[in-house]
């Protein structure tokens, strides 16, 4: 089983990632996807955490993530208030929405950590809701990229279940650049 | 044969579209907090025509469940949900809609009751309308939430039980996670519930009736309540005759008391809802290393299965309760009470042991089963039973 830790902000779209991640794990031929959110009084721009998880077999557990074998960080500003790399199994994979390299994160520890710049991609295919560009969708794409687990035509047509119209078009184009602009190797922190 | 389709969704998204798929005339809901995105997404679907229910925003949680009343009453087919603090404004309305035989069907996103304030997953809401009258199922995944909403409309409205049932599901980890899940078509479903056919509708003008009249001293109420209790005994037949027909349908089957690793264990967890799960994983685990436990789940709770709970438990050395709800000044929570009154004709006398756990959504982690689990060891090892009730992962300073 893989277990997945999400760090974003209220309204960031973090629950949307999730959910996009597990349809894409079920189109990617993983039998059990679970996804959850924090389960806290979410306030916007306040940090919060969602867990999800893959596996072979249907997932009947249902506490939140606190061993996770990836962390998922929508933007670069969470790292200082958050804490992501607690918990992380050895060897895990750390994917950070970042305009800075990874070796600039100031994080350390055994694990692979992938700077990407999700935001970039999302700015690039015009994902851009009051003002804002929204990776909710394009972090996915950075995710199937950095971990392989999930494909990025599973993640495509993920998204275009979350989403309809032009919307759809948009977040698959931003997941696209994220994942042809992340690196699958990351560097051994 | 039905087509089946599987989701990637949350338990609140497949009772919404469960109770689309029942049809219902009449839905009343107000969006206290914390109200539920059932009635949200099922409002959506009003305004988009998807299906026609009549839609009554109302002012309050106890407005809602009048309403709910008023129109069953008159004869309609009635479904809404509610939560936590919306249940507790509503528990007036609860007996009366029992009271007045009405088979509205409600969801309950189970969530804790203040204070301190907490909107988060345990049992204290519904338990608190445990007396109330409702048949009421409980939901260990999205999927059983499904199911257990299409079931309820059967069972509510048949003429041996006419009841209100309440189909409960566990706040933020049931009704807010995403899990897969397999929903029949429309058609299926709206066979298989039928149309509803009230005898005694408010609005039959062609044979007048009176529901819900005075009745005090001399009057028939302490009859009325006999015929709750008949009612309700009724309902165990009624709950197992639909669960067989909707699992040739669904090819999903349904017990009352599902049990888990029971065929040699010498020692078992009892639970009700999504701490299941957690449950049924660490089991499978402590089975591979050859203990031998298992999981007792219980997903009816009223009218609730002593029987095939005695059944299931027989000869076991230890039991745990899991009770994710208080009775304070009992001797233990709900389930506690309820499991070892149903063990009270066991030839043999099982030590059974409460925990109380998960209260106002306190994260149920594996190790505080796996405790629970070893203390039963202990026990069937001959070790003293542990005085309950046991508060579960609770920081030691309280």
């Amino acid at each position: 089983m893989h277990e997945i830790r999400w760090h974003g902000r209220g309204g960031q779209g973090s629950v949307t990632s999730s959910k996009i991640l597990a349809e894409a794990a079920f189109r990617s031929g993983w039998c059990g996807a679970t996804a959850a959110p924090s389960f806290g009084a979410e306030r916007r721009g306040a940090p919060v955490t969602a867990s999800t998880r893959i596996a072979r077999e249907r997932i009947r557990v249902l506490s939140q993530v606190t061993a996770p074998d990836v962390v998922v960080v929508l933007d670069d500003s969470l790292l200082s208030v958050a804490n992501a790399e607690v918990g992380m199994k050895p060897g895990g994979t750390m994917i950070v929405n970042t305009t800075r390299p990874a070796s600039a994160l100031g994080l350390f520890g055994d694990f692979r950590l992938v700077a990407s710049d999700v935001t970039g991609a999302a700015e690039a295919a015009g994902v851009i809701v009051g003002g804002q560009p929204i990776v909710s969708a394009a972090i996915v794409g950075a995710f199937a990229k950095a971990t392989g687990l999930v494909s990025l035509e599973s993640v495509k047509a993920a998204i275009g279940e979350a989403f309809s119209g032009s919307a759809a078009a948009k977040n698959v184009e931003a997941a696209r650049i994220a994942y042809e602009c992340t690196s699958c190797d990351g560097a051994a922190t | 044969m039905p087509e089946h389709k599987t989701l990637a969704a949350t338990g609140n998204t497949v009772v919404a579209e469960a109770m689309r798929q029942c049809k219902p005339d009449v839905m009343a809901a107000y969006p206290i907090t914390p109200q539920t995105t059932i009635v949200e997404e099922y409002a959506a679907m009003v305004a988009k025509g998807r299906v026609h229910t009549e839609y009554v925003t109302v002012e309050s949680e106890h407005s809602a469940m009048s309403a709910c009343i008023g129109a069953s009453a008159a004869g309609a087919r009635v479904m809404t949900a509610t939560s936590s603090q919306g249940l507790a404004l509503m528990w007036e309305e609860l007996h009366i809609a029992a009271g007045m035989r009405l088979p509205i069907v409600m969801a309950n996103a189970n969530r804790a009751l203040s204070a301190p304030i907490n909107i988060h997953c345990d049992h204290s809401d519904i338990m608190g309308a445990r007396d109330a009258g409702w048949v009421t199922y409980f939901a260990e995944t999205a999927q059983e939430a499904y199911d257990n909403t299409i079931m309820a409309c059967r069972v509510a409205e048949h003429p041996d039980v006419m009841l209100p049932v309440m189909t409960t599901l566990d706040g933020f980890i049931t009704t807010h996670s995403i899990d897969r899940v397999s929903v029949m078509d429309d058609e299926s479903v709206s066979g298989f519930v039928g149309q509803y056919v009230p005898k005694t509708a408010l609005l039959d003008l062609e044979n007048p009736v009176m529901h819900g009249a005075f009745s005090g001293l001399g009057g028939p109420y302490f009859e009325f309540k006999k015929q709750q209790r008949i009612a309700m005994e009724n309902a165990r037949k009624v709950v197992k005759d639909v669960a067989e027909e909707y699992a040739k349908l669904s090819g999903r089957p349904f017990d009352v008391v599902e049990t888990w690793g029971m065929e040699d264990a010498e020692t078992a967890i009892v639970v009700m809802g999504s701490t299941a799960g957690n449950t049924r994983h660490v089991a499978r685990d402590l089975r591979a290393k050859g203990e031998r436990m298992g999981l007792v789940k219980i997903r009816v709770w009223r009218p609730f299965p002593h029987v095939e709970l005695a059944a299931a438990l027989k000869g076991l050395k230890a039991v745990a309760v899991l009770d994710r709800a208080e009775s304070f000044g009992a001797e233990g929570g709900p389930l506690f009470l309820e499991t070892r009154s149903a063990l009270y004709d066991a030839a043999e006398r099982i030590p059974v042991v409460d925990y109380i756990y998960g209260l106002g959504g306190s994260d149920v982690k594996l190790e505080l089963i796996e405790r629970a689990y070893k203390d039963l060891s202990d026990i069937a090892a001959g070790g003293a039973a542990p005085a309950g009730p046991v508060y579960l992962g609770a920081r030691e300073e309280a």
